[in-house]
């Protein structure tokens, strides 16, 4: 393993970092869009249950299957890495936004109420309040979002983009296991990494959760 | 009986919840044990059934030692209630209830017949037999929670706070019916609280913990009353003991003035004081079989500080003001 | 792009060797074998450590730890090691379904009224009629819960099966990819999906008839 990363450390360094932005960029994106999206399942509560169940389903779509229709849907070429991007947004919504809604539902309404009478209105009461008290929910599905993003990339080798994937396609058609190994080890090291620095953003962003 | 020798119980890191306790639970009685938060007297409770077990001591049921007896069929020859009630959610209320039975052995069918008539025995109709806990209000799922226990029909009952999780209404409701129950069965129970009255009302004997398990004060529930070991027990049974005493007194010998001045209907039953804005209510009235107590609490309500007293028929026989009371009082004591 | 491939009675046809119902049949032998083996041995281990709270550590961190391992670079590994076969397929899915079935299992012994617990013993159950007379019972939406979502997953990644030559599902998404048959990969993105939906359908009507009624919020 160590001669095979000597001897191959530009292929894989340029694979590492490739997979690094595949991966984190849809959580930036998904992030952002989910949070409204799983606050309207909260504010209208007519909309949370198809907002489960669509993301259900989108959920339940093989990565492989989303890495090949987008290009059709969205007209971009096949080995334009906006596919995997986009996929890998709409899964990141899929399990957020219904995180964001479990959250939010989460939060005492005995804390909401008492921050209504001390006369907070929606809007500073959401990102004062709610949000905050959501947030270890929520940061929780930002993990397991994050970490199957590093893992899902790699699936896009199959369409000739997957950053650590390549790896493993490139072993497989050579029979030989050292890129495969080193693609996987590397794979797993960042989505513990990854893992790591969300869990240590927690801690500090909601020390009251470590008050008990 | 149920014996405590010289039982004690240290929890791993050093905090001492029961400090040498030598206690005896007679046959057939209820004993109370009550005391604040933090005494040892679940911890006490939990050793009969070995739930806990001592760090020294032993504890015996009819001479023998619980610790040689299996540890599971010891339990199933015990009733247990504990608070909440810790119904069995999967189950309805008639599986509920035929527990132990089935686990010594019976059909489920045998079982589940002595239950429904054990779920009437507390109160419950066969209507509630098939339904889940959930759908049960505090009340009901607490009584649910005793005919379990006496679902095996076991000599011994240990009951954690039973009766702290509904509301008072329902707690005095479920303490008449309860204290009905334990006339009929004659069960030896311990019985833990943290609540004084309760402890008074039920027990026919009372044990008072202090803080860090030691046994306080055992005795009758009048003894307790009359008089308090220490300072710590008179704290505990409330500074309004006295009052509380007259609960054991009788209101049969009172005394009692003529009816006068009190509105009546035509079959002689009391309506209330005359009053400006017309008849004001008497808050109440006793009989000969209440309490002395009673009677005090109805003078001091009444807006002219006298109870009235009726017979049998409702009608009113008599009148009591809060100085005849006191005089009564006085001249017991001398 | 098109339902052509789809709707093409030639491609429903029973028991030929590509056909959709042959493929869909592999796709489930593999989704039914995983999960069978992933509860064999996570729903054990789950059990023990929610009963005794001995190794909790290892529940709470399978999860995230067997999300992280790519299927694809693992059943690409195993084949290059074992060779061509279903062993690879089975041991690289399995791996996919032991952490959510663990991590609910735990989740679900772990969420239980321990007051309930302490009523069991109290009534003198056995450890073993405790476990499986109440702790699992109750244990079981939760249980539900996270198997459902492992049986999810593993219909999506089954796919990946056919990228190492095997049969499945993703064979219509790999040897469509190949030929630029766009119709082909449609037909079978849209069996898989509507597969998991109908896998999903039929565990909740499972779940229905296994979970007592006395745990559904009834109010």
């Amino acid at each position: 393993m160590i001669e095979y990363l000597r001897n191959n450390a530009d292929t894989v360094w340029l694979a590492l970092q490739e997979h690094v932005w595949l991966a984190l960029l849809p959580v930036l994106f998904g992030f952002v869009i989910a949070l409204p999206v799983g606050y309207l399942g909260v504010r209208f509560p007519v909309l949370y249950h198809p907002l489960v169940n669509t993301c259900g389903v989108l959920y339940s779509i093989p990565s492989l299957a989303l890495f090949v229709f987008l290009p059709v849907v969205l007209g971009t070429k096949v080995l334009s890495p906006v596919n995997i991007v986009v996929a890998l947004t709409i899964y990141t919504v899929a399990l957020l936004a219904r995180t964001v809604a479990d959250g939010l539902r989460s939060v005492d309404p005995v804390v909401v109420q008492a921050a209504t009478a001390m006369g907070y209105r929606r809007v500073r009461r959401l990102t004062g309040v709610e949000l905050p008290m959501a947030l270890p929910v929520i940061l929780a599905g930002l993990r397991v979002a994050t970490v199957s993003n590093i893992s899902l990339v790699s699936v896009g080798a199959l369409i000739g983009i997957g950053g650590l994937g390549q790896l493993f396609t490139r072993g497989f058609q050579l029979f030989y296991i050292e890129p495969i190994l080193v693609g996987i080890v590397l794979s797993v090291l960042l989505a513990g990494l990854a893992d790591l620095i969300i869990v240590l953003v927690q801690r500090a962003v909601t020390p009251w959760t470590r008050a008990v | 009986m149920i014996t405590f020798e010289d039982v004690v119980k240290v929890y791993p890191g050093g905090s001492t919840a029961v400090d040498h306790l030598s206690l005896e639970l007679p046959t057939g009685r209820l004993t109370a044990l009550v005391g604040p938060s933090g005494c040892g007297k679940t911890t006490s409770l939990r050793m009969i059934n070995r739930m806990v077990t001592p760090t020294s001591g032993r504890i015996l049921i009819d001479g023998e030692d619980v610790a040689e007896r299996d540890e599971a069929a010891l339990r199933r020859g015990i009733g247990y209630v504990i608070q909440h009630a810790g119904l069995f959610p999967h189950r309805t209320v008639l599986d509920n209830v035929a527990t132990v039975p089935v686990l010594l052995g019976k059909t489920r069918r045998e079982a589940r017949a002595a239950a429904l008539e054990l779920l009437e025995r507390v109160g419950l109709s066969a209507d509630f037999a098939k339904r889940y806990p959930a759908q049960l209000s505090g009340g009901q799922q607490q009584r649910v929670g005793v005919a379990r226990a006496l679902a095996a029909d076991p000599p011994i009952m240990l009951m954690d706070e039973p009766f702290s999780a509904v509301d008072p209404v329902v707690r005095e409701q479920l303490h008449r019916e309860f204290l009905r129950l334990q006339e009929d069965l004659g069960k030896t129970i311990a019985l833990v609280t943290h609540d004084i009255d309760e402890a008074i009302k039920l027990g026919d004997r009372v044990a008072v913990f202090r803080t860090s398990g030691r046994l306080a004060q055992v005795g009758t529930p009048r003894e307790l009353l009359a008089a308090p070991a220490d300072d710590f027990v008179a704290e505990f049974v409330g500074r309004d003991r006295g009052l509380r005493g007259l609960s054991f007194d009788s209101a049969a010998g009172l005394p009692v003035r003529p009816v006068d001045g009190l509105l009546l209907d035509d079959a002689g039953r009391p309506v209330g004081w005359p009053g400006d804005d017309g008849p004001r209510d008497t808050g109440g009235t006793f009989t000969k079989d209440d309490s002395l107590r009673v009677v005090a609490d109805l003078a001091i309500r009444s807006p002219v500080g006298i109870a009235v007293r009726v017979g049998p028929d409702g009608a009113a026989d008599g009148l009591v003001s809060h100085h005849d009371l006191a005089d009564y009082l006085a001249g017991r004591r001398s | 792009m098109n339902l052509s491939y789809l709707l093409d009675p030639a491609h429903w046809e029973l028991g030929a060797p590509y056909s959709i119902p042959t493929l869909i049949l592999a796709h489930l032998g593999y989704t039914v074998l995983a999960l069978l083996i992933g509860t064999v041995v996570a729903l054990p281990v789950g059990l023990y450590i929610g009963h005794t709270g001995r190794g909790s550590f290892l529940a709470i961190n399978a999860g995230n730890a067997g999300r992280s391992l790519p299927t694809l670079g693992l059943l690409m590994l195993l084949v290059t090691l074992l060779g061509l076969g279903l062993l690879p397929v089975l041991i690289a899915l399995t791996v996919l379904v032991i952490p959510p079935i663990l991590t609910s299992t735990y989740a679900g012994m772990r969420s239980l009224d321990h007051r309930v617990v302490d009523a069991a013993r109290g009534m003198g159950m056995r450890s073993w009629q405790v476990l499986t007379r109440v702790e699992l019972p109750m244990a079981l939406p939760v249980l539900m819960g996270g198997f459902r979502s492992a049986a999810l997953q593993v219909v999506a990644t089954a796919t990946v099966a056919a990228a190492v030559g095997l049969s499945g599902l993703g064979r219509l998404l790999i040897d469509g990819l190949a030929v630029n048959d766009y119709s082909r990969v449609l037909a079978g993105a849209i069996v898989v999906a509507v597969l998991a939906v109908l896998v999903d359908l039929f565990l909740a009507l499972v779940q229905r008839w296994i979970v007592s009624p006395g745990l559904k919020g009834i109010e």
